[in-house]
């Protein structure tokens, strides 16, 4: 898959973290659950469909400044295709007259 | 018995028994359960609440048909309100677009509907009643609704030749999962396996089937599919493991590992009237009794697979090889892979069965 830069991913049709008044968070989603560590966290708040992958991998390069700039950006796309391919995001990309 | 126990992930909520279809494979026990012993809404709300806090993430509701519930939008709303992932096993039936609007706005994730195939005649020989009709206006009213949907198959010798439909179907329906399960021979399937049991021809070339399709729809569609265990190699990590990852609650309150525990000899169990389910889930005898190592003889005990496979399944083991306790007989490390051979030598002989068309289907019944 390819990923555009400036889709706005957001989570699937039946896919929703769990609160956070119950322990460790994590992705549910049908038959099974994905555990979310800190990045892994940062990025999937921020498949709200308003956010552009552009903007998520800004972002997340500010709060992991430590780290190379092209290695967030390399790991956040990566895990959004992964995301993609468990079908639990789908992408909205917005026309000319920001209609989505 | 092992030093820690698991958390338990997910709950199988089998609100009642009863059902419109009678399904000559159904997993509900050969003895069902009546409407008059079925656990109260009060019962399962507290159900949902301590199975959330033992750790449980996600509870399927199933049956029977959890439709034929007149309190299932409460017992969903229940289930949200105590932090759960909601599923809805169902058949589609009964219901419409007003009862889904009412399932969907009370909490549920996630519907899995299932199908007996793509053709009505064969749907209709399989159920003993006619579904497709409904089941496809069932799909096009979930489209309405943001919430998942899965397609399930139930896969077997009779409707295994035309896969290429169901996958086709599946495509267009705009499900975002779909599930292709092979038949399991427990219960009223193993009962009627003379006639489900799928040739070697039809499971190779289903496998095939399934490798493209999960290929080419990735990013679409999730394809899932499991190779059924009589020709697999190895045995199935049965429910993830006894007493560890899963546990399912009958009609009546009974909290089981599995599906047909019940069928073992001796095995007691622990019902949520008169117990709390974490300590059913952490101490019952039911749950105890082949949870960890312990248990295993050999081959299991010394094989390095048994983490993984656990010793395969229980009531498999029961049913085919006498005793809970040995080898999973589909395991070709285990001397009772004879059995399994044997069964597969007659599915497989190259005249056409007598025996296949011959036997009548025995029909699942409904509970009184």
């Amino acid at each position: 898959m390819n990923l555009e830069m400036h889709a706005r991913p957001r989570l699937a049709a039946g896919c929703r973290l769990s609160e956070p008044s119950r322990g460790p968070r994590m992705l549910l989603m049908p038959e099974r659950a994905l555990q979310l560590n800190g990045p892994s966290l940062e990025i999937v708040e921020r498949c709200d469909g308003r956010h552009t992958v552009q903007q998520i991998v800004f972002e997340l390069q500010k709060i992991y400044s430590k780290a190379e700039p092209e290695r967030v950006e390399k790991d956040i796309l990566g895990y959004l295709t992964l995301l993609h391919d468990q079908r639990a995001l789908d992408f909205a990309v917005e026309d000319a007259a920001g209609q989505k | 018995m092992t030093a820690t126990i698991p958390t338990p992930l997910a709950l199988i909520a089998e609100l009642t028994h009863r059902c419109p279809l009678h399904c000559v494979y159904c997993s509900n026990p050969l003895e069902l359960k009546s409407r008059g012993l079925e656990l109260s809404t009060e019962v399962w709300t507290r159900v949902l609440r301590e199975a959330a806090d033992a750790g449980v993430l996600q509870v399927d509701f199933t049956g029977g048909e959890p439709l034929a519930r007149p309190d299932l939008v409460e017992l969903v709303r229940a289930a949200r309100s105590a932090g759960l992932y909601v599923s809805l096993i169902t058949s589609g039936l009964p219901l419409d677009e007003h009862r889904l609007a009412e399932l969907v706005s009370a909490g549920l994730d996630h519907m899995q509907l299932s199908f007996q195939d793509t053709r009505e005649d064969g749907a209709s020989e399989i159920a003993g009643t006619r579904a497709l009709e409904q089941k496809r206006k069932v799909v096009s009213w979930v489209r309405a609704h943001r919430i998942a949907l899965t397609l399930n198959f139930v896969i077997h010798r009779q409707n295994l030749d035309h896969l290429d439909e169901m996958i086709a179907f599946g495509e267009e329906s705009g499900a975002g999962r779909l599930e292709f399960a092979h038949v399991q021979y427990y219960g009223w399937a193993f009962a009627n396996r003379e006639r489900l049991l799928p040739t070697r021809e039809q499971v190779d070339r289903s496998i095939t089937l399934l490798q493209q399709a999960e290929a080419r729809l990735r990013g679409k569609v999730r394809v899932e599919y499991v190779v059924p265990d009589y020709y697999a190699k190895y045995p199935k990590a049965c429910m993830g493991g006894w007493g560890r990852k899963l546990m399912l609650i009958t009609p009546g309150g009974d909290v089981l590992p599995c599906h047909a525990a019940q069928i073992i000899p001796g095995l007691r169990f622990a019902n949520v009237q008169s117990q709390a389910l974490r300590e059913i889930w952490d101490s019952s005898e039911a749950f105890q009794e082949f949870r960890g190592e312990e248990w295993m003889r050999e081959p299991c005990r010394s094989c390095d697979r048994r983490a993984q496979d656990f010793g395969g399944c229980r009531c498999q083991a029961f049913l085919l090889g006498g005793d809970a306790a040995v080898t999973d007989p589909v395991c070709t490390l285990t001397p009772q892979r004879a059995i399994v051979d044997e069964i597969l030598a007659t599915t497989n002989a190259p005249a056409p069965t007598p025996l296949a068309t011959k036997s009548a289907w025995l029909y699942r019944s409904n509970p009184a």
